[in-house]
């Protein structure tokens, strides 16, 4: 059983884990805490729908289970931005028509946010030529690094388009954006 | 007030309205207005309405193929902490319902008519508890006595003509292909397809006295209210369904399904609110899947290249008594000439999932095929593909005589190869390496259907000067929410910040549903009319002619007087309904949207893995309503041809007819590293036989043919004519030339 005290902080908010050890951190999220900006579309960590940060790390939240995120600090879509003030990142998805049906989108926001912090961490991927220097943000790095996350709706190169422009602009102003 | 317009649409309406309006927001490359919401999780999706008390409910799949449910284990599953109830009702849904069918499908899940039916509803407090009991339900069966196919090409599978599908019969096909300077006869292969939209299907059921209401993931609404009311023998208008938001759709939510039902009956039985959400595994396996197709496409032609015959016959399938067939040759009847031909499709009966629509039914499949054929053909006689097209554009519909409303093909393939550079294109397979890689280039047609169908929807023009505009037409991605506003302004004469969009909820005007690309004009049009008859009543109170009254910005004028709204208004709203419905113009003419798909390829010398580099789509659809969110369903469109050329195949057990991949694990859908930049070229049109919006369909045109060009492009690079897709590693490697032999 998870202790009484096992709490993990969500956008700020400290709050208690579930009892229920079977409960994901997706369900938690969304059916305890009422935070259903992350969407369910397949439970099995096969559409990145769930994505979330976790201690700054994206993780698809339906293969992880609550309880093991004691003392853990979460970040969800709700905290990225709201309707009034929206984040630069959401601001280029709705430009750029980064979406449709709009069902992962919040997924692949949340992805992109900590795409950027890898890329300025100098992770690289499978597309990285030169694995000791800092990977630039070409299309088919970002492509690669999008790539968990799924769009039936098809509106992956405007959303590519929207990583673009924000990436761009924070080199620009060299300040952290999204 | 009701205009002197009848609501049928008989005659081709060409005052051509919209332009003339001052507004100047239709066509714009707006933003969705919902965009904010959606970009920051606080858009509701179905599932997630605040319902006080709802439990949950888990669906139970059959272990077996066909039979009939002995007995149903349920005192073990009871006595599990959490769970309230274990259904399985007679009015539970055995198969999922066609679209626009607005009545119950095949009920009562005691009988089993394929592998992993639903046989039983399982209702828990939480989702944990359900879950486990439903996974520990232990059902007993009677395997069915009667033998049955589970393969299409099986001997055992009956073979029907489908019931609303003639043939099409013109001259002689035999004699033309014997006469023929030129010829092909060619089978091609398309497994089956999925949906697999972005939200799984799900439901909130809850009653309110002897009233349902429903929170569900819906595209026809209109229709979904009447599905629910038949399947629970209860008058529709005690229905209501709320969906403002939808997760995809792709055809896979035009009818109602398991969930939805046993919701309801869920919700009735334990006097609370009840949630199904069904796995994605659940929906793979038991909602709507495309029908695999075997395709022979005959070709002939004069010495010249002209289309002197064509054939075009499929064979598809689905379950004994479902009347839908995939209309293969949809537009294969109107796209090229050649009189003598011979276009049929029919169906096999088999034991497999409901086949029902999945985007595009027809020309997603069919396109793909003749458009390959096509290749084939533009190869034998040796003239350009792009030529070959041009060439064989007939002046009427061939054998119907009828003429076409627009057709912006031969623009869209002119414009789409000089945008793309085909006269970079080598005409002969492996001229161009590129290290490991071979480099080629594929053209197809685009060509989808057209259709108006039945809508309403109400403007309410307030006196604070600002719109509503309401109708229980539904916005799955389609931009819906955008483009209402968009023609309600231009209409009206107000910026777009001051017109609000209400969609999704059957208490409002029934729109047209999602579905068949007719969402848009058809409720555009109810909503243009409702503005017609606003405009007309605003011009008494300026003494003015409605066709004459210019509105900008809020503000009327007429004859050198101006006004603002709110002055005209004099504290009063103006409501008003309009509607539409398909008339003679849908006979009258043959509609649809057109255009040309060109892509670049690499395939990789010594793996057959195929790489889409580029691709450049351009496409007439008349009016664009929203050049952001049309030119996104066209490259939705393109992304799912992507798909449908190189990785998606439903791969059935043929013992049983078991869906083997039934996730997104297995079932592969486009991700973001093969989708490489696309390019859209849009097409300004005007249509007025289509709709008085002067526009046509465009969220199924993407996908018509697009898989064709792919498959086209791969036979341009290495030399290899697959004849089935996908065009998978595994058909492409045994065909390759020599890895190590230079671009010959």
């Amino acid at each position: 059983m998870v202790s009484s005290t096992a709490m993990a902080v969500v956008n700020g908010v400290a709050n208690p884990l579930p009892a229920d050890p079977r409960r994901t951190l997706l369900e938690w999220l969304r059916e305890d805490l009422g935070l259903t900006g992350t969407k369910k579309g397949c439970d099995h960590g096969q559409c990145g729908a769930c994505t979330v940060l976790v201690e700054g790390r994206r993780i698809n939240s339906c293969l992880s289970l609550a309880q093991l995120h004691d003392g853990d600090e979460i970040e969800t879509i709700e905290a990225i931005g709201t309707p009034d003030k929206l984040a630069p990142l959401q601001r280029a998805f709705v430009t750029h028509d980064g979406f449709q049906c709009g069902y992962c989108t919040p997924g692949q926001i949340c992805s992109a946010k900590a795409l950027m912090q890898e890329l300025a961490d100098g992770w690289a991927s499978a597309q990285t030529e030169d694995l000791t220097a800092r990977p630039s943000p070409t299309p088919e790095e970002l492509r690669e690094r999008m790539s968990g996350n799924i769009c039936r709706c098809g509106a992956y190169s405007n959303i590519i388009a929207a990583l673009e422009e924000v990436i761009a602009a924070d080199a620009d102003h060299q300040g952290t954006v999204a | 007030m009701r205009l002197p317009l009848a609501d049928m649409y008989n005659t081709p309406d060409e005052r051509n309205l919209l332009d003339t309006m001052k507004q100047g927001v239709i066509g714009k490359p707006l933003d969705r207005p919902e965009g904010p919401l959606k970009v920051s999780g606080t858009a509701t999706y179905s599932a997630e309405w605040k319902i006080d008390g709802f439990v949950e409910g888990v669906l139970v799949l059959a272990g077996i193929p066909q039979g009939t449910v002995k007995t149903i284990h349920r005192d073990p599953v009871l006595a599990m902490p959490g769970v309230l109830a274990v259904l399985a009702d007679e009015a539970m849904v055995r198969r999922s319902v066609q679209g626009t069918a607005g009545k119950a499908p095949v009920q009562d899940v005691h009988t089993v008519d394929y592998f992993a039916q639903p046989v039983a509803l399982v209702v828990a407090e939480t989702f944990e508890q359900a879950r486990d009991a439903a996974l520990a339900l232990k059902v007993d069966y009677d395997d069915a006595q009667v033998p049955v196919a589970f393969d299409p090409e099986s001997p055992d599978a009956e073979v029907e003509q489908p019931s609303d599908e003639e043939p099409v019969v013109g001259g002689d096909l035999d004699q033309a292909m014997r006469e023929a300077a030129f010829s092909i006869d060619v089978e091609y292969h398309t497994p089956g397809h999925a949906s697999a939209a972005m939200e799984p299907h799900a439901t909130i059921a809850y009653w309110e006295d002897d009233h349902l209401i429903l929170r569900g993931s819906y595209q026809m609404l209109a229709y979904n209210v009447k599905e629910i009311a038949d399947c629970l023998s209860m008058p529709a208008k005690k229905v209501r369904i709320i969906a403002p938001y939808v997760g995809g759709g792709f055809g896979s939510k035009l009818g109602i399904t398991h969930e939805a039902v046993a919701a309801a009956i869920a919700a009735k039985a334990l006097d609370r609110p009840v949630r199904v959400v069904m796995t994605r595994q659940q929906v793979f396996q038991t909602v709507m899947r495309r029908s695999e197709t075997r395709q022979r496409v005959r070709l002939a032609t004069d010495a010249a290249g002209k289309i002197i015959g064509l054939g075009h016959e499929a064979h598809v399938s689905n379950l004994p008594g479902e009347d839908f067939a995939e209309p293969v040759t949809q537009a294969t009847e109107f796209l090229y000439g050649g009189e003598n031909r011979l276009l049929k499709v029919e169906v096999a009966r088999i034991c497999r999932m409901t086949a029902g629509s999945v985007r595009a039914p027809g020309e997603a499949v069919g396109m793909q095929v003749l458009e390959a054929a096509m290749d084939e053909l533009a190869e034998a006689v040796g003239i350009d593909p792009v030529e070959l097209r041009k060439r064989n554009l007939p002046g009427k519909v061939p054998v119907e005589g009828t003429p076409y409303s627009s057709r912006m093909l031969v623009e869209a393939l002119e414009q789409g190869a000089a945008q793309f550079g085909w006269d970079k294109r080598k005409p002969a397979p492996c001229q161009t390496r590129e290290g490991d890689w071979w480099i080629g280039m594929g053209v197809a047609s685009a060509a989808r259907v057209n259709m108006l169908t039945l809508a309403e929807a109400r403007v309410t023009l307030k006196a604070d000067g600002t719109a509503l505009v309401e109708s229980d037409q539904t916005d799955i991605g389609t931009g819906t929410y955008a483009i209402l506003g968009q023609i309600a302004g231009e209409m009206l004469g107000l910026p777009i910040s001051q017109v609000k969009v209400v969609l999704g909820d059957t208490s409002l005007p029934p729109g047209a549903g999602s579905g068949g690309s007719f969402g848009a004009i058809s409720t555009g049009s109810a909503v243009m009319r409702a503005c017609e008859a606003i405009r007309e009543k605003l011009a008494k109170h300026m003494e003015s002619d409605a066709d004459e009254l210019e509105i900008r910005d809020g503000m009327a004028s007429f004859d050198g007087r101006e006004r603002s709204l709110v002055e005209l208004l004099d504290g009063k709203d103006i409501a008003e309904v309009g509607s539409i419905k398909p008339g003679k113009t849908l006979k009258d003419f043959s509609q649809a949207s057109y255009g040309a798909f060109f892509a670049e390829v690499a395939v990789h010398a010594f793996t057959g893995e195929v790489r889409v580099r580029r691709m450049t789509g351009a496409f007439g659809f008349g009016r664009v309503l929203n050049a952001k969110t049309a030119r996104s369903q066209c490259l939705g469109g393109m992304v799912w041809g992507i798909g449908s050329a190189l990785t998606e195949e439903l791969a059935f057990d043929t013992r049983d007819g078991h869906l083997v991949n039934h996730d997104l694990a297995e079932y592969h859908v486009p991700v973001h590293a093969d989708v490489p930049a696309l390019e859209v070229i849009l097409l300004e049109e005007r249509d007025a036989a289509a709709s008085p919006l002067q526009a046509k369909g465009v969220g199924e045109l993407g996908i018509c043919g697009a898989a064709g060009a792919i498959a086209n492009a791969v036979r341009n690079a290495c030399g290899v004519r697959v004849r089935s897709f996908p065009l998978t590693l595994d058909k492409v490697l045994p065909h390759l030339p020599d890895p190590f032999a230079s671009a010959a």
